[in-house]
């Protein structure tokens, strides 16, 4: 069994906690995630542990409960855009020729445009839910995923192994399935890590635009809208989300970057051992 | 007639870029018509009456076929015509030219000075490769890469603004406005855009750099006994200027995308301000021509990337 | 050991250690010791070889005579003294006073060791220029003259050209002449010729070696071939895993080696194989022509040969003449344009779709590169057991002792069938390689170079285990490969290719003996062999040659 490294150990406890904290929140928030308890910017105390927010909701039970919806929809935007885009990057490049060409082309074309400009055009015309903002962000975000698949299968099928498998005369299901996707799966968890990150940001930015989760429902970017005209009186509460999702960004960093080492150097079989 | 080789590709190039600005405009278009009700109803919501609904159909054409509005729409646009604003009734074309100029000031502010401190950081974490001043620099802009550019803005004010008050936490500019002043104005959205981009920029650099440092021709250059100096000014900065400027422009494109959120935070006058406001009211023909504008600065940075590395090809310049 | 009290030594290496980190992922990085205590030297004028297999250390040992480490490579023992100073101890402006002045250095890959953005003539006479004694006048006469002896086309102008203006053989005499320009004392060739084709090599050796007697320079010549140190050294080193093997002048060690190993060296490919008898066909490839999509010309024009069953057929050629590309087409991954492949007395699809179950089965391959023709996710009993399974639906306890049987057949034995690629060492994968090929019983195996990435006595036992394999089971081998002393080794028939035809075919003794045509006559010509004196037998063998005509 490997060692493991300290900054994986941080990165996976810290994670983990927020993880739990977004799963448990109904049993861990002091109070509703809308109930109004205080005045105003309370400053932090024994019962307020990070004080009130700008109508007097207490920040810490907003703070668990945003970011179990930070959390749910970032997941749920990157399980999509794995799903999307590792599926459809695998079959471009295996089946090659105009599958290929088509897939490749609409995902340049998708790509020559921004995301947030893409997000913000959708977004004038359809209502602003859950489960659209999830759509949008994981179709947006598997044009980057198709191309990191196709990319390493790519570089994998064109391995003598494969075509020493196709002169055999396998199937493309036994290609695909055994010979392609053990190689592909390391590089394809790492990204994972950078695509949950760049989807917290992401509704965080939307949220924070006022186009993203909306109130009352709590979530970390909304919270920092909420909270944004206190900063001129001094007073922090909307950097709290900041806090979070840097040290959730940089926790999920970690863990990626270990996850990627430790199948790497599985890569020859036992040799890490 | 036979072109040179690079000017050829050049040419396939710029055709290319032309062609993905035309799809980009048709996905643009399309991504306002993908409801599948009616679009007047979701601008309106529930409560419109019938007549509103009708003059708002009419207003926005719809009682026309999508082809036909999208053409008409295009040729607008192509004779500087970008259409009538729903909240106002003012043509949007005036109003976003200024705004754009506001935004293009800003992003070139911040441009200016993350170019140059990129390229200069990127140089010193080569120079010290994996000993302090790399690591302390890779820690930094990883730091800044992590926190999205709202915190950032949030994070520069509290500090820079209200704490010790160097700079105003609003960015104010207005007709007639003194050079100067406008500085002063645009001093903390220009912090937070440069560390924005900073990161990536610094990194992708240093990655450039080191690839051609550690490339043959630059050993041989050491093993001929030459000067620190004359290696890097002989041998590998010719071959690195092609991969920095590429990594440069696919910042700037970064950037872009960075201001629209900056301006909101300081409510500075630009385009990003003009898209958000506009996205909430649901005002659908500003939107268009904003992600048009945006989309037509993105692919042409990546485009200039492009053709820079073609023009720095060797190969192409001189072909066999 | 060379008499060192003669002439003043040039170099001296004493009690040489270098060491380099090695940094397995997931693990702490640890040390690793590369050459163990090297001592050797070098007088004025004279050339020294510098042989072994790869990692044996000759370039690490090259290269520190320079007091350079390559990628992290250390010298943390012994000295290193050139006329007579100890470099080690030189500070960065010592060194910068020695590096590209008395001391040069040519590469393995002038391609990627010249600057790409810039023309030639400003790289070779950078140094010249920069020590200031002559002018930029003076320093290009000298280097056209340079480009002349070494004998470049058009030597008045080739220095105006880029670098990827000029093919690879006249680069590798380009970077010869950047290494002679500013009269260093000594110049080292670090193995300059491996990457050219073998018709190419003779040239630059040829050039290579005038231009050392003719400027007097003294050289250490870095190679894995044995057969070419022995045409340009006067000493020879044999290093093996660091450490020194045998050491003494360049007769001694190729006619009468000391050590075990060189022996070895020298006998490599002594196989004896005695050719069999004409018989009908197994495979029978017929008026064969191929091109690849959107090119314009044909890689194969109208190959036709055959292969009984049995037997070995070499195909033999230079990179591009079309020689893996018969195998592509062969294996149904290339289809070809035009002509048949009749295969056991049916016609075979071009196309690998249309192929039966059979013909795959009975037609397998063999990779040159064993490290990349295995799944390194997958253990060696599923590579093995897969074509098992999937052509005999063999499973279990059936398949397992299949394997096993695989595998001693291969001389590998047991405790192999769980472990990974990764585990196994270069000449055990390509083991791994085979038993998958004999696997699926086949008639006939398709060996595409699969000797030219090993070493050279790895690659003789793999050479003796195919021809037991032959006897044992019958199965005839299409045997591709650049290399004419395997050929020799293993052949029954040989077909030599030549930009995409066959150029001449018959069995190996009709081949191989006069009167030869043109590019056969070159190609066979230019295959160094393990005796003095041959490179300049063959240049004086082609100068009357071309004076005859």
């Amino acid at each position: 069994m490997m060692r493991l490294p300290v900054s994986a150990l941080i990165g996976l406890c810290l994670t983990t906690a927020y993880f739990a904290a977004a799963l448990l929140a109904p049993l861990i928030a002091p109070f509703g995630v809308a109930e109004i308890v205080g005045q105003s910017w309370e400053p932090a105390s024994a019962q307020f542990w990070l004080g009130t927010d700008s109508i007097g909701r207490d920040l810490l039970s907003r703070m668990i409960w945003g970011g179990r919806t930070t959390i749910f929809v970032a997941a749920a935007a990157t399980a999509l855009s794995f799903g999307l885009g590792s599926v459809l990057g695998f079959f471009a490049a295996v089946r090659g020729g105009w599958v290929d060409q088509v897939l490749s082309r609409l995902v340049d074309l998708l790509m020559s445009i921004p995301s947030l400009i893409s997000a913000l055009v959708v977004l004038s015309v359809v209502p602003v839910t859950i489960p659209v903002l999830i759509l949008v962000m994981g179709i947006l975000d598997s044009t980057r995923v198709f191309r990191l698949a196709r990319a390493v299968a790519v570089d994998i099928a064109v391995m003598d192994y494969v075509e020493a498998v196709r002169l055999r005369g396998e199937k493309q299901g036994w290609i695909i399935f055994r010979e392609i996707l053990p190689n592909a799966l390391s590089p394809l968890v790492a990204e994972m890590g950078l695509r949950f990150i760049f989807a917290v940001l992401f509704i965080s930015t939307l949220s924070f635009l006022g186009l993203g989760v909306q109130p009352p429902m709590a979530d970390w970017g909304g919270i920092v809208k909420e909270n944004k005209e206190g900063i001129v009186y001094g007073i922090p509460a909307a950097l709290v989300p900041a806090l979070a999702i840097a040290t959730l960004a940089i926790s999920v960093n970690l863990v990626a970057d270990w996850v990627l080492d430790r199948t790497t150097s599985l890569k020859g079989g036992r040799n890490a051992r | 007639m036979t072109l040179h080789p690079v000017a050829r590709l050049a040419a396939q190039r710029i055709a290319l870029g032309l062609l993905l600005l035309f799809a980009a405009s048709v996905l643009i278009f399309l991504g306002t018509q993908i409801l599948p009700g009616d679009v007047a109803q979701a601008i309106l919501g529930r409560s419109a009456t019938q007549q509103s609904l009708a003059t708002l159909r009419e207003q926005l054409g719809l009682n026309e076929p999508a082809l036909t509005r999208y053409f008409s729409w295009l040729a607008g646009v192509l004779h500087g015509d970008l259409g009538i604003a729903l909240s106002n009734g003012q043509p949007i074309a005036p109003a976003l030219a200024k705004r754009l100029g506001n935004t293009l000031f800003l992003a070139g502010a911040a441009a200016v000075i993350a170019v140059p401190l990129a390229i200069l950081l990127g140089l010193i974490s080569v120079r010290y490769l994996n000993r302090w001043p790399d690591r302390l620099i890779s820690a930094v802009t990883l730091a800044t890469i992590s926190v999205p550019e709202f915190l950032l803005g949030y994070i520069v004010i509290f500090f820079l603004a209200v704490q010790y008050q160097f700079l105003p936490s609003l960015s104010t500019v207005y007709d007639g406005m003194s050079f100067g002043a406008r500085l002063h104005a645009i001093g903390l959205p220009v912090i937070v855009l440069v560390l924005a981009v900073l990161g990536h920029m610094m990194r992708m650099t240093r990655a450039a750099i080191l690839n051609v440092m550690q490339s043959a021709y630059v050993e041989t250059a050491e093993l001929k006994g030459l000067r620190p100096f004359a290696i890097i000014a002989k041998h590998a900065l010719p071959n690195a200027v092609a991969p920095v400027v590429n990594v440069v422009m696919l910042n700037l494109a970064y950037l872009v995308v960075g201001v629209v959120v900056v301006e909101v935070v300081f409510v500075y006058p630009g385009m990003g301000q003009y898209l958000v406001d506009h996205v909430a009211k649901r005002d659908v023909p500003v939107v268009q021509a904003c992600g048009l504008v945006f989309a037509a600065v993105y692919i042409g940075l990546n485009l200039v990337a492009d053709i820079v590395s073609i023009l720095a090809n060797p190969r192409l310049r001189h072909p066999r | 050991m060379p008499d060192s009290a003669v002439a003043e030594n040039l170099l001296e290496i004493r009690d040489l250690v270098l060491e380099a980190t090695s940094y397995p992922p997931g693990e702490p990085p640890k040390n690793v010791t590369l050459v163990h205590g090297v001592s050797l030297c070098l007088q004025k004028g004279k050339v020294l070889g510098l042989i072994g297999e790869s990692g044996a250390g000759k370039s690490t040992i090259g290269l520190s005579a320079m007091a350079y480490g390559r990628g992290g490579v250390r010298i943390t023992g012994g000295q290193v003294i050139v006329n007579g100073r100890d470099i080690l101890k030189a500070g960065a402006r010592g060194l910068r006073s020695l590096r590209g002045k008395e001391v040069t250095y040519v590469a393995q890959s002038a391609a990627a060791a010249f600057n790409p953005a810039k023309p030639l003539m400003g790289q070779v006479i950078e140094t010249t220029l920069a020590s200031g004694q002559i002018g930029r006048a003076e320093a290009e006469a000298r280097a056209v003259d340079l480009f002349r002896q070494l004998g470049l086309p058009d030597p008045e102008t080739i220095g105006t050209r880029f670098p990827h203006q000029v093919s690879g053989g006249q680069l590798q005499r380009v970077m010869t002449a950047m290494a002679l320009c500013p009269k260093p004392d000594l110049v080292i060739f670090d193995e300059p010729t491996t990457a050219l084709d073998v018709t190419t090599q003779i040239d630059v050796l040829a050039a290579i070696k005038r231009a050392i007697r003719e400027t007097g320079v003294a050289a250490l010549y870095i190679t894995h071939d044995l057969a070419v140190v022995a045409q340009v050294a006067d000493d020879i080193m044999v290093l093996r895993h660091g450490r020194t093997v045998e050491y003494g002048p360049c007769k001694q060690v190729i006619e009468a080696p000391q050590e075990e190993y060189t022996r070895a060296l020298v006998s490599v490919r002594s196989i004896d194989h005695v050719e069999k008898a004409e018989a009908p066909p197994l495979l029978s490839i017929q008026n064969v022509t191929a091109r690849y999509k959107g090119t314009g010309f044909d890689v194969l024009k109208n190959v036709s040969v055959d292969l009984p069953p049995g037997q070995t057929l070499a195909i033999v050629g230079e990179s591009g003449s079309g020689k893996s590309t018969l195998a592509r087409v062969i294996t149904g991954l290339l289809p070809a344009t035009r002509g048949h492949i009749r295969f056991d007395g049916r016609d075979l699809s071009p196309d690998l779709t249309g192929r039966t179950r059979d013909d795959l089965r009975e037609l397998q391959m063999i990779y040159q590169m064993a490290d990349v023709a295995m799944n390194p996710r997958q253990t060696v009993e599923t590579i093995i057991g897969r074509p098992l399974e999937f052509y005999f639906g063999l499973r279990g306890e059936a398949k397992r002792k299949r394997v096993q049987e695989l595998l001693d057949q291969i001389e590998m034995g047991h405790g192999f069938a769980d472990r990974y690629p990764a585990e196994l060492s270069g000449g055990q994968k390509q083991r791994v390689c085979i038993a998958r090929a004999l696997a699926a019983k086949p008639k006939l195996i398709i060996c595409d170079e699969v000797t030219s990435a090993l070493d050279p006595l790895v690659a003789d036992g793999i050479l003796k285990l195919l021809l037991n394999l032959q006897a044992e089971e019958g199965v005839a081998y299409l045997f591709i490969t650049h290399d004419l002393a395997t050929v020799r080794a293993i052949a029954d028939r040989i077909a030599v290719m030549f930009k995409g035809q066959v150029q001449r075919y018959g069995s190996k003794t009709d081949v191989l003996s006069p009167p030869f045509d043109d590019y056969t006559d070159l190609l066979l010509s230019s295959v160094p062999e393990m005796r003095l004196g041959w490179l300049e037998e063959v240049l004086a063998h082609r100068r009357m040659a071309s004076a005859g005509n």
